[in-house]
Protein backbone atom coordinates (compact mmCIF):
# COMPACT_ATOMS: atom_id res chain seq x y z
CA UNK A 1 0.00 0.00 0.00
CA UNK A 2 2.42 3.17 -0.98
CA UNK A 3 -0.68 5.06 -2.18
CA UNK A 4 -1.59 7.38 0.31
CA UNK A 5 -4.61 8.67 -1.44
CA UNK A 6 -6.31 7.02 -4.01
CA UNK A 7 -9.75 9.38 -5.74
CA UNK A 8 -11.59 7.16 -8.16
CA UNK A 9 -14.10 8.96 -10.12
CA UNK A 10 -15.24 11.16 -7.69
CA UNK A 11 -18.20 13.41 -7.87
CA UNK A 12 -19.37 16.62 -5.91
CA UNK A 13 -21.81 19.20 -6.23
CA UNK A 14 -23.00 21.98 -4.44
CA UNK A 15 -26.33 22.84 -4.72
CA UNK A 16 -28.01 26.35 -5.23
CA UNK A 17 -31.10 26.71 -2.99
CA UNK A 18 -34.11 28.78 -4.02
CA UNK A 19 -36.31 30.77 -1.55
CA UNK A 20 -38.77 27.94 -0.65
CA UNK A 21 -35.53 25.67 0.15
CA UNK A 22 -35.64 24.01 -3.08
CA UNK A 23 -32.75 22.86 -4.94
CA UNK A 24 -32.90 25.28 -7.94
CA UNK A 25 -29.45 23.84 -9.90
CA UNK A 26 -26.45 21.70 -9.08
CA UNK A 27 -22.67 23.28 -9.65
CA UNK A 28 -20.88 20.66 -10.69
CA UNK A 29 -17.47 20.76 -8.23
CA UNK A 30 -15.85 17.81 -8.85
CA UNK A 31 -16.79 16.00 -12.30
CA UNK A 32 -15.64 12.48 -11.80
CA UNK A 33 -12.22 13.13 -11.20
CA UNK A 34 -9.44 9.86 -10.14
CA UNK A 35 -6.42 11.04 -8.79
CA UNK A 36 -4.15 9.60 -6.84
CA UNK A 37 -1.34 10.07 -4.60
CA UNK A 38 2.07 8.34 -3.37
CA UNK A 39 3.20 8.42 0.11
CA UNK A 40 6.50 10.81 0.60
CA UNK A 41 4.92 12.77 -2.60
CA UNK A 42 5.04 16.42 -2.75
CA UNK A 43 1.85 16.93 -5.51
CA UNK A 44 1.06 20.72 -6.30
CA UNK A 45 -2.29 21.47 -7.39
CA UNK A 46 -2.95 24.16 -9.65
CA UNK A 47 -6.17 25.96 -10.72
CA UNK A 48 -7.45 29.20 -10.90
CA UNK A 49 -10.79 30.64 -8.53
CA UNK A 50 -13.76 27.90 -9.03
CA UNK A 51 -11.55 25.38 -10.82
CA UNK A 52 -12.41 22.62 -7.84
CA UNK A 53 -9.36 22.58 -6.52
CA UNK A 54 -10.28 23.60 -2.93
CA UNK A 55 -13.20 21.26 -3.10
CA UNK A 56 -10.78 18.44 -3.96
CA UNK A 57 -8.49 19.31 -1.13
CA UNK A 58 -11.53 19.27 1.29
CA UNK A 59 -12.35 15.90 1.04
CA UNK A 60 -8.72 14.52 1.53
CA UNK A 61 -9.43 15.55 5.37
CA UNK A 62 -13.10 14.49 5.09
CA UNK A 63 -14.65 18.21 5.61
CA UNK A 64 -16.33 17.11 2.51
CA UNK A 65 -17.97 13.53 0.84
CA UNK A 66 -17.84 12.56 -2.51
CA UNK A 67 -21.70 11.58 -3.81
CA UNK A 68 -20.19 9.37 -6.40
CA UNK A 69 -17.32 7.08 -6.54
CA UNK A 70 -14.53 5.76 -4.49
CA UNK A 71 -12.14 7.61 -2.12
CA UNK A 72 -9.54 5.90 -0.01
CA UNK A 73 -7.12 7.64 2.50
CA UNK A 74 -4.36 6.19 4.01
CA UNK A 75 -6.45 3.03 3.10
CA UNK A 76 -9.66 4.28 5.14
CA UNK A 77 -12.93 4.66 2.76
CA UNK A 78 -13.72 8.30 3.03
CA UNK A 79 -16.99 8.20 2.04
CA UNK A 80 -17.97 6.29 5.18
CA UNK A 81 -18.80 9.31 8.02
CA UNK A 82 -17.52 6.46 10.89
CA UNK A 83 -14.22 7.24 9.51
CA UNK A 84 -13.62 11.01 9.60
CA UNK A 85 -11.76 11.44 13.41
CA UNK A 86 -9.31 8.63 11.42
CA UNK A 87 -9.01 10.73 8.66
CA UNK A 88 -8.46 14.00 9.83
CA UNK A 89 -5.77 12.01 12.35
CA UNK A 90 -3.62 11.19 9.49
CA UNK A 91 -4.36 13.68 6.97
CA UNK A 92 -3.94 17.51 8.38
CA UNK A 93 -4.82 20.53 6.83
CA UNK A 94 -3.72 24.33 6.70
CA UNK A 95 -6.03 26.65 5.57
CA UNK A 96 -5.63 30.26 3.71
CA UNK A 97 -6.27 32.57 6.48
CA UNK A 98 -3.98 32.57 9.47
CA UNK A 99 -6.09 34.66 11.65
CA UNK A 100 -8.91 32.13 11.51
CA UNK A 101 -7.56 28.80 11.91
CA UNK A 102 -5.77 29.94 15.44
CA UNK A 103 -7.27 29.01 18.89
CA UNK A 104 -5.36 29.55 21.43
CA UNK A 105 -4.31 33.11 22.90
CA UNK A 106 -0.59 31.34 23.17
CA UNK A 107 1.56 29.68 20.46
CA UNK A 108 2.43 26.68 22.26
CA UNK A 109 -1.36 26.69 23.39
CA UNK A 110 -2.43 26.45 19.94
CA UNK A 111 0.32 23.94 18.66
CA UNK A 112 -1.51 21.75 21.77
CA UNK A 113 -4.84 22.13 20.85
CA UNK A 114 -4.50 19.20 17.87
CA UNK A 115 -3.05 16.35 19.85
CA UNK A 116 -5.04 17.65 23.10
CA UNK A 117 -8.60 16.78 21.15
CA UNK A 118 -7.29 13.21 20.16
CA UNK A 119 -6.33 12.52 23.73
CA UNK A 120 -2.26 12.48 23.80
CA UNK A 121 -1.17 12.29 27.41
CA UNK A 122 0.16 15.55 28.83
CA UNK A 123 4.07 15.07 28.76
CA UNK A 124 3.60 13.90 25.48
CA UNK A 125 1.76 16.68 23.60
CA UNK A 126 4.68 18.97 25.71
CA UNK A 127 7.65 16.88 24.12
CA UNK A 128 5.45 17.44 20.49
CA UNK A 129 4.48 20.46 20.91
CA UNK A 130 8.56 21.39 21.68
CA UNK A 131 9.12 19.19 18.60
CA UNK A 132 6.69 21.19 16.31
CA UNK A 133 7.65 24.67 17.19
CA UNK A 134 11.15 23.45 16.35
CA UNK A 135 10.64 22.19 13.04
CA UNK A 136 9.32 25.16 12.08
CA UNK A 137 11.73 27.40 13.69
CA UNK A 138 9.26 29.01 16.18
CA UNK A 139 10.53 27.91 19.55
CA UNK A 140 11.20 31.46 20.63
CA UNK A 141 7.99 32.48 20.01
CA UNK A 142 6.17 29.59 21.90
CA UNK A 143 5.01 32.05 24.58
CA UNK A 144 3.75 34.76 22.65
CA UNK A 145 0.48 35.87 21.50
CA UNK A 146 -0.81 34.97 17.63
CA UNK A 147 -1.56 38.83 17.40
CA UNK A 148 2.33 39.69 17.83
CA UNK A 149 3.28 37.73 14.46
CA UNK A 150 3.54 38.34 11.03
CA UNK A 151 1.38 36.20 8.68
CA UNK A 152 3.84 33.85 7.52
CA UNK A 153 5.09 33.35 11.27
CA UNK A 154 1.47 32.83 11.91
CA UNK A 155 1.17 30.13 9.12
CA UNK A 156 4.01 28.62 10.34
CA UNK A 157 2.11 27.95 14.20
CA UNK A 158 -0.84 26.83 11.97
CA UNK A 159 1.22 23.86 10.75
CA UNK A 160 3.69 23.35 13.70
CA UNK A 161 -0.26 23.06 15.39
CA UNK A 162 -0.84 20.30 11.94
CA UNK A 163 2.56 18.48 12.36
CA UNK A 164 2.24 17.85 16.55
CA UNK A 165 -0.92 15.66 15.34
CA UNK A 166 1.78 13.27 13.75
CA UNK A 167 -0.50 13.21 10.10
CA UNK A 168 1.37 11.00 7.45
CA UNK A 169 -0.06 13.81 4.99
CA UNK A 170 -0.06 17.64 5.50
CA UNK A 171 -2.43 19.63 2.65
CA UNK A 172 -2.24 23.18 1.88
CA UNK A 173 -4.92 24.93 0.98
CA UNK A 174 -4.12 27.71 -0.38
CA UNK A 175 -2.10 28.56 3.14
CA UNK A 176 0.62 31.22 1.02
CA UNK A 177 -2.01 33.00 -1.01
CA UNK A 178 -2.47 35.72 1.39
CA UNK A 179 1.29 35.84 2.53
CA UNK A 180 3.79 38.59 1.83
CA UNK A 181 6.56 37.14 -0.23
CA UNK A 182 9.13 36.67 2.76
CA UNK A 183 5.98 34.65 4.19
CA UNK A 184 6.01 33.31 1.37
CA UNK A 185 9.63 31.56 1.35
CA UNK A 186 9.71 30.91 4.27
CA UNK A 187 6.46 28.37 4.61
CA UNK A 188 7.27 27.41 1.21
CA UNK A 189 10.93 26.23 2.46
CA UNK A 190 8.89 24.54 5.79
CA UNK A 191 6.81 22.10 3.21
CA UNK A 192 9.85 20.86 1.71
CA UNK A 193 11.58 20.60 4.79
CA UNK A 194 8.48 18.44 5.98
CA UNK A 195 8.87 16.80 2.62
CA UNK A 196 12.58 15.79 2.52
CA UNK A 197 13.56 15.24 6.31
CA UNK A 198 10.41 14.16 7.78
CA UNK A 199 8.44 11.93 4.57
CA UNK A 200 5.63 13.58 5.01
CA UNK A 201 3.47 13.70 1.93
CA UNK A 202 2.48 17.58 1.00
CA UNK A 203 -0.23 18.54 -1.48
CA UNK A 204 -0.27 22.01 -1.77
CA UNK A 205 -3.08 23.67 -3.55
CA UNK A 206 -1.97 26.94 -5.21
CA UNK A 207 -2.12 29.66 -7.81
CA UNK A 208 1.16 30.23 -7.88
CA UNK A 209 3.43 28.87 -10.77
CA UNK A 210 6.49 29.75 -9.14
CA UNK A 211 5.79 27.56 -6.12
CA UNK A 212 4.89 24.42 -8.28
CA UNK A 213 8.60 24.08 -9.31
CA UNK A 214 10.24 21.98 -7.14
CA UNK A 215 7.18 19.90 -6.85
CA UNK A 216 7.50 16.30 -7.58
CA UNK A 217 4.31 16.11 -9.59
CA UNK A 218 1.39 19.20 -10.58
CA UNK A 219 -2.08 18.36 -11.24
CA UNK A 220 -3.70 21.17 -13.21
CA UNK A 221 -7.55 21.55 -12.74
CA UNK A 222 -10.16 23.32 -14.62
CA UNK A 223 -13.75 23.29 -14.00
CA UNK A 224 -13.80 20.26 -11.65
CA UNK A 225 -11.44 18.32 -14.10
CA UNK A 226 -8.17 17.11 -14.47
CA UNK A 227 -6.38 18.95 -17.29
CA UNK A 228 -2.97 18.37 -17.10
CA UNK A 229 -1.00 16.05 -15.07
CA UNK A 230 2.96 15.28 -14.67
CA UNK A 231 6.22 16.23 -13.75
CA UNK A 232 7.11 19.90 -13.86
CA UNK A 233 8.72 19.90 -16.81
CA UNK A 234 5.98 17.79 -18.55
CA UNK A 235 3.20 20.26 -17.20
CA UNK A 236 4.65 23.92 -18.10
CA UNK A 237 5.89 23.44 -21.88
CA UNK A 238 2.11 23.07 -22.53
CA UNK A 239 2.27 26.41 -22.80
CA UNK A 240 -0.78 27.19 -24.73
CA UNK A 241 -2.95 24.85 -22.42
CA UNK A 242 -2.10 26.91 -19.93
CA UNK A 243 -2.63 30.07 -21.09
CA UNK A 244 -6.32 29.19 -22.25
CA UNK A 245 -7.50 28.26 -18.81
CA UNK A 246 -5.99 31.57 -17.28
CA UNK A 247 -3.03 30.58 -15.59
CA UNK A 248 1.11 31.63 -15.98
CA UNK A 249 3.79 29.86 -17.16
CA UNK A 250 7.22 30.46 -15.37
CA UNK A 251 9.05 33.23 -17.19
CA UNK A 252 11.51 31.18 -18.41
CA UNK A 253 9.34 28.62 -19.76
CA UNK A 254 7.33 31.27 -21.92
CA UNK A 255 10.37 33.17 -23.10
CA UNK A 256 11.57 29.38 -24.60
CA UNK A 257 7.92 28.47 -25.66
CA UNK A 258 7.86 32.83 -27.13
CA UNK A 259 11.26 32.03 -28.94
CA UNK A 260 10.58 28.76 -30.35
CA UNK A 261 7.07 30.55 -31.92
CA UNK A 262 9.64 32.81 -33.64
CA UNK A 263 11.46 29.76 -35.60
CA UNK A 264 13.58 28.63 -33.14
CA UNK A 265 13.97 24.89 -31.89
CA UNK A 266 14.63 25.02 -28.17
CA UNK A 267 13.38 21.64 -26.19
CA UNK A 268 10.18 23.25 -24.23
CA UNK A 269 10.59 21.61 -20.93
CA UNK A 270 13.32 24.15 -18.97
CA UNK A 271 12.62 25.72 -16.09
CA UNK A 272 15.47 27.14 -13.81
CA UNK A 273 17.36 30.55 -15.44
CA UNK A 274 20.56 28.53 -15.96
CA UNK A 275 18.76 25.66 -18.00
CA UNK A 276 17.55 28.66 -20.43
CA UNK A 277 21.11 30.00 -20.24
CA UNK A 278 22.59 26.41 -21.43
CA UNK A 279 20.12 25.89 -24.08
CA UNK A 280 20.49 29.02 -25.70
CA UNK A 281 24.15 29.30 -24.59
CA UNK A 282 24.73 25.71 -26.85
CA UNK A 283 22.21 26.32 -29.33
CA UNK A 284 23.88 27.00 -32.75
CA UNK B 1 -7.65 55.03 19.23
CA UNK B 2 -9.63 51.89 19.35
CA UNK B 3 -6.33 49.67 19.80
CA UNK B 4 -5.75 51.25 23.07
CA UNK B 5 -8.19 49.29 24.67
CA UNK B 6 -7.22 45.82 26.56
CA UNK B 7 -9.02 43.23 27.62
CA UNK B 8 -8.88 42.42 30.95
CA UNK B 9 -6.36 44.04 33.37
CA UNK B 10 -3.23 41.79 33.91
CA UNK B 11 -0.39 43.24 35.74
CA UNK B 12 2.13 40.93 34.85
CA UNK B 13 4.41 41.55 37.42
CA UNK B 14 6.14 37.40 39.26
CA UNK B 15 4.81 37.67 42.70
CA UNK B 16 3.23 35.00 45.27
CA UNK B 17 0.35 35.67 44.32
CA UNK B 18 0.76 35.34 40.56
CA UNK B 19 1.89 31.84 40.75
CA UNK B 20 -1.31 30.60 43.22
CA UNK B 21 -3.67 28.32 41.16
CA UNK B 22 -6.39 30.51 39.34
CA UNK B 23 -9.08 28.05 41.23
CA UNK B 24 -7.87 29.10 44.29
CA UNK B 25 -7.42 32.89 43.52
CA UNK B 26 -11.65 32.50 42.41
CA UNK B 27 -12.41 30.85 45.24
CA UNK B 28 -10.43 33.01 47.81
CA UNK B 29 -12.16 35.78 46.31
CA UNK B 30 -15.66 34.35 46.78
CA UNK B 31 -14.80 33.64 50.49
CA UNK B 32 -13.92 37.39 50.82
CA UNK B 33 -17.34 38.66 49.03
CA UNK B 34 -19.27 36.88 51.44
CA UNK B 35 -17.16 37.29 54.54
CA UNK B 36 -17.71 41.27 53.71
CA UNK B 37 -21.25 40.87 53.78
CA UNK B 38 -21.14 39.59 57.09
CA UNK B 39 -19.25 42.37 58.89
CA UNK B 40 -21.48 45.59 60.70
CA UNK B 41 -19.10 46.92 62.38
CA UNK B 42 -16.50 49.49 61.52
CA UNK B 43 -13.93 47.94 63.51
CA UNK B 44 -14.56 44.91 61.07
CA UNK B 45 -14.02 47.32 58.20
CA UNK B 46 -10.74 48.59 59.51
CA UNK B 47 -9.62 44.73 59.90
CA UNK B 48 -10.65 44.09 56.03
CA UNK B 49 -8.61 47.56 55.33
CA UNK B 50 -5.45 46.21 57.04
CA UNK B 51 -5.57 42.91 55.82
CA UNK B 52 -6.10 43.95 51.98
CA UNK B 53 -3.57 46.12 52.06
CA UNK B 54 -1.43 43.72 53.26
CA UNK B 55 -2.43 41.43 50.54
CA UNK B 56 -2.05 43.99 47.87
CA UNK B 57 1.64 44.71 48.95
CA UNK B 58 2.33 40.95 48.64
CA UNK B 59 1.01 41.32 44.99
CA UNK B 60 3.10 43.80 43.65
CA UNK B 61 0.82 45.47 41.69
CA UNK B 62 1.13 49.37 42.36
CA UNK B 63 -1.84 50.40 44.44
CA UNK B 64 -3.20 52.89 41.94
CA UNK B 65 -3.71 50.23 39.49
CA UNK B 66 -6.23 48.67 42.46
CA UNK B 67 -8.08 52.33 43.02
CA UNK B 68 -8.24 52.88 39.43
CA UNK B 69 -11.27 50.19 39.14
CA UNK B 70 -13.18 52.19 41.43
CA UNK B 71 -13.34 55.02 38.49
CA UNK B 72 -15.88 52.91 36.65
CA UNK B 73 -18.44 52.85 40.10
CA UNK B 74 -17.84 56.46 41.55
CA UNK B 75 -21.78 57.20 40.03
CA UNK B 76 -22.93 54.09 42.01
CA UNK B 77 -21.11 54.56 44.59
CA UNK B 78 -22.54 58.70 45.04
CA UNK B 79 -25.84 57.19 44.49
CA UNK B 80 -26.11 54.67 46.44
CA UNK B 81 -24.46 56.59 49.70
CA UNK B 82 -26.69 59.37 48.93
CA UNK B 83 -30.30 57.20 48.84
CA UNK B 84 -28.88 56.04 52.12
CA UNK B 85 -28.25 59.09 53.83
CA UNK B 86 -31.47 60.21 52.78
CA UNK B 87 -33.98 57.47 53.17
CA UNK B 88 -32.96 55.57 56.09
CA UNK B 89 -34.75 55.94 59.01
CA UNK B 90 -33.67 55.24 62.53
CA UNK B 91 -31.80 56.71 64.99
CA UNK B 92 -31.66 60.37 66.20
CA UNK B 93 -32.52 62.91 63.68
CA UNK B 94 -29.46 65.01 62.79
CA UNK B 95 -31.24 67.49 60.00
CA UNK B 96 -34.65 68.25 58.81
CA UNK B 97 -35.90 70.15 56.01
CA UNK B 98 -38.99 70.03 54.28
CA UNK B 99 -39.47 66.35 53.70
CA UNK B 100 -35.63 65.45 53.54
CA UNK B 101 -34.70 64.20 57.47
CA UNK B 102 -31.32 62.48 57.71
CA UNK B 103 -31.11 60.29 60.70
CA UNK B 104 -28.02 59.12 62.50
CA UNK B 105 -28.70 55.53 61.53
CA UNK B 106 -29.11 56.60 57.69
CA UNK B 107 -25.75 58.30 57.84
CA UNK B 108 -23.95 55.13 59.60
CA UNK B 109 -25.75 52.39 56.97
CA UNK B 110 -24.64 55.23 53.81
CA UNK B 111 -20.85 54.98 55.10
CA UNK B 112 -21.15 51.29 55.62
CA UNK B 113 -22.87 50.45 51.64
CA UNK B 114 -20.06 52.94 50.78
CA UNK B 115 -16.81 50.97 52.38
CA UNK B 116 -18.59 47.60 51.45
CA UNK B 117 -18.34 48.65 48.00
CA UNK B 118 -15.47 50.26 47.71
CA UNK B 119 -13.60 47.41 49.08
CA UNK B 120 -15.46 45.05 47.03
CA UNK B 121 -14.30 46.05 43.91
CA UNK B 122 -10.40 46.72 45.37
CA UNK B 123 -10.65 43.30 46.68
CA UNK B 124 -11.91 41.67 43.47
CA UNK B 125 -9.46 43.60 41.49
CA UNK B 126 -6.42 41.51 43.08
CA UNK B 127 -8.24 38.70 40.98
CA UNK B 128 -8.17 39.97 37.95
CA UNK B 129 -5.25 42.23 38.03
CA UNK B 130 -2.72 38.65 39.23
CA UNK B 131 -4.49 36.56 36.65
CA UNK B 132 -4.10 36.10 33.09
CA UNK B 133 -6.82 35.83 30.90
CA UNK B 134 -6.05 32.51 30.19
CA UNK B 135 -5.65 31.40 33.32
CA UNK B 136 -9.10 32.72 34.64
CA UNK B 137 -10.18 30.54 31.89
CA UNK B 138 -8.90 27.34 33.00
CA UNK B 139 -9.63 27.59 36.27
CA UNK B 140 -13.34 28.56 35.67
CA UNK B 141 -13.84 25.50 33.55
CA UNK B 142 -12.47 23.74 36.14
CA UNK B 143 -14.15 25.10 38.50
CA UNK B 144 -17.73 24.43 36.77
CA UNK B 145 -16.41 20.68 36.02
CA UNK B 146 -18.58 18.59 39.00
CA UNK B 147 -21.77 20.77 37.57
CA UNK B 148 -21.35 19.30 34.13
CA UNK B 149 -23.73 16.50 35.40
CA UNK B 150 -26.62 19.00 35.60
CA UNK B 151 -25.91 19.97 32.61
CA UNK B 152 -23.62 23.10 32.83
CA UNK B 153 -21.21 23.33 29.92
CA UNK B 154 -17.96 23.99 31.85
CA UNK B 155 -15.68 23.34 28.83
CA UNK B 156 -17.80 25.08 26.07
CA UNK B 157 -18.12 28.02 28.30
CA UNK B 158 -14.32 28.23 29.05
CA UNK B 159 -13.58 27.89 24.80
CA UNK B 160 -16.34 30.31 24.15
CA UNK B 161 -14.36 32.47 26.61
CA UNK B 162 -11.08 31.56 25.48
CA UNK B 163 -11.61 32.46 21.49
CA UNK B 164 -13.19 35.47 22.34
CA UNK B 165 -10.09 36.73 23.94
CA UNK B 166 -8.13 35.80 20.47
CA UNK B 167 -10.59 37.05 18.17
CA UNK B 168 -11.39 40.50 19.88
CA UNK B 169 -8.23 42.64 19.35
CA UNK B 170 -8.43 41.33 15.42
CA UNK B 171 -12.24 42.23 15.40
CA UNK B 172 -10.81 45.72 17.13
CA UNK B 173 -8.24 46.15 14.10
CA UNK B 174 -11.14 45.53 11.42
CA UNK B 175 -13.51 47.86 12.94
CA UNK B 176 -10.69 50.32 12.79
CA UNK B 177 -9.84 49.66 9.04
CA UNK B 178 -13.77 49.57 7.77
CA UNK B 179 -13.88 52.50 9.62
CA UNK B 180 -10.64 54.49 8.07
CA UNK B 181 -12.22 52.99 4.88
CA UNK B 182 -15.60 54.89 5.50
CA UNK B 183 -13.45 57.91 6.42
CA UNK B 184 -11.67 57.73 3.36
CA UNK B 185 -14.87 57.55 1.15
CA UNK B 186 -16.20 60.74 3.08
CA UNK B 187 -18.81 59.06 6.16
CA UNK B 188 -18.23 61.24 9.15
CA UNK B 189 -18.39 59.80 12.76
CA UNK B 190 -17.39 62.65 14.81
CA UNK B 191 -20.51 65.64 14.04
CA UNK B 192 -24.17 65.79 14.68
CA UNK B 193 -25.80 64.65 17.74
CA UNK B 194 -26.27 60.99 19.34
CA UNK B 195 -28.83 59.96 17.12
CA UNK B 196 -26.52 60.47 14.11
CA UNK B 197 -23.70 59.44 15.30
CA UNK B 198 -25.42 56.07 15.83
CA UNK B 199 -26.76 56.29 12.57
CA UNK B 200 -23.07 56.45 10.71
CA UNK B 201 -22.12 53.00 13.07
CA UNK B 202 -24.47 51.03 10.74
CA UNK B 203 -22.35 50.87 7.88
CA UNK B 204 -19.21 49.88 10.08
CA UNK B 205 -21.53 47.30 12.07
CA UNK B 206 -22.76 45.52 9.07
CA UNK B 207 -19.13 45.01 6.97
CA UNK B 208 -18.25 44.01 10.05
CA UNK B 209 -20.71 41.36 11.22
CA UNK B 210 -20.19 39.89 8.14
CA UNK B 211 -16.77 39.25 8.39
CA UNK B 212 -17.34 37.88 11.78
CA UNK B 213 -19.54 35.18 10.11
CA UNK B 214 -17.17 34.09 7.48
CA UNK B 215 -14.30 33.87 10.62
CA UNK B 216 -16.35 31.45 12.65
CA UNK B 217 -17.21 29.52 9.68
CA UNK B 218 -13.99 29.35 8.69
CA UNK B 219 -12.78 28.98 12.71
CA UNK B 220 -14.95 26.26 13.15
CA UNK B 221 -13.90 24.06 9.52
CA UNK B 222 -10.22 24.26 11.15
CA UNK B 223 -11.00 23.07 14.15
CA UNK B 224 -12.98 20.37 13.07
CA UNK B 225 -10.03 19.20 10.81
CA UNK B 226 -7.54 19.61 13.77
CA UNK B 227 -9.99 16.50 15.13
CA UNK B 228 -12.18 18.83 17.74
CA UNK B 229 -15.46 17.13 18.64
CA UNK B 230 -15.87 19.06 22.49
CA UNK B 231 -14.97 18.21 25.33
CA UNK B 232 -15.26 14.42 25.83
CA UNK B 233 -12.19 12.45 25.74
CA UNK B 234 -9.95 15.54 26.11
CA UNK B 235 -6.82 15.99 27.46
CA UNK B 236 -5.05 19.22 28.48
CA UNK B 237 -0.93 19.93 28.23
CA UNK B 238 -0.93 22.21 31.14
CA UNK B 239 -3.22 20.68 33.60
CA UNK B 240 -3.76 22.89 36.65
CA UNK B 241 -2.43 21.47 39.69
CA UNK B 242 -2.91 22.80 43.10
CA UNK B 243 0.53 23.29 44.57
CA UNK B 244 1.23 24.02 48.57
CA UNK B 245 1.28 27.79 48.64
CA UNK B 246 -2.43 27.07 47.28
CA UNK B 247 -3.10 25.27 50.59
CA UNK B 248 -1.53 28.34 52.43
CA UNK B 249 -2.87 30.61 50.83
CA UNK B 250 -6.53 28.62 51.67
CA UNK B 251 -5.48 28.28 55.56
CA UNK B 252 -5.18 32.47 55.27
CA UNK B 253 -8.08 32.61 54.16
CA UNK B 254 -10.25 30.75 56.22
CA UNK B 255 -8.52 32.37 59.16
CA UNK B 256 -9.80 35.64 57.81
CA UNK B 257 -13.42 34.76 56.97
CA UNK B 258 -13.32 33.52 60.88
CA UNK B 259 -12.35 36.65 61.84
CA UNK B 260 -14.79 38.54 60.00
CA UNK B 261 -17.43 36.38 61.33
CA UNK B 262 -16.52 37.24 65.39
CA UNK B 263 -15.44 40.34 64.54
Amino acid sequence: MDHIIKADNILFEYYNYDENGEKKEAITALNHISVSVKKGEFLVVLGHNGSGKSTFAKHLNAILMPKEGTLFVSGIDAANPQNVWNIREKVGMVFQNPDNQIVATIVEEDVAFGPENIGIPAEEIRTRVDDALNTVDMSEYKLRSPNQLSGGQKQRIAIAGVIAMKPECIVFDESTAMLDPIGRKQVMETMHKLNKEHGITIIHITHYMQEAILADRIIVMEKGEVVLEGSPKEVFKEVEILKNIGLDVPDTTYLIYLLNKEGFNFTPDVLTIKEVVDEIWQSK
Amino acid sequence: MIRDITIGQYYPVASPVHRLDPRTKILLTFIYIISLFFIDFFIGYGFVVVALYAAINVTRVPIKFMLKGLRGIVFILLFTVVLNIFFTPGGRVLFSWNFITVTEGGVKIALMMGARLILLIIGSSILTLTTSPIELTDGIESLLNPFRRIGVPAHEIAMMMSISLRFIPILLEETDKIMKAQMARGADFETGNIVRRAKAMIPIMVPLFISAFRRAEELAMAMEARCYRGGVGRTRMNSLQYKRRDCYAFIIGTLFMIVCFIL
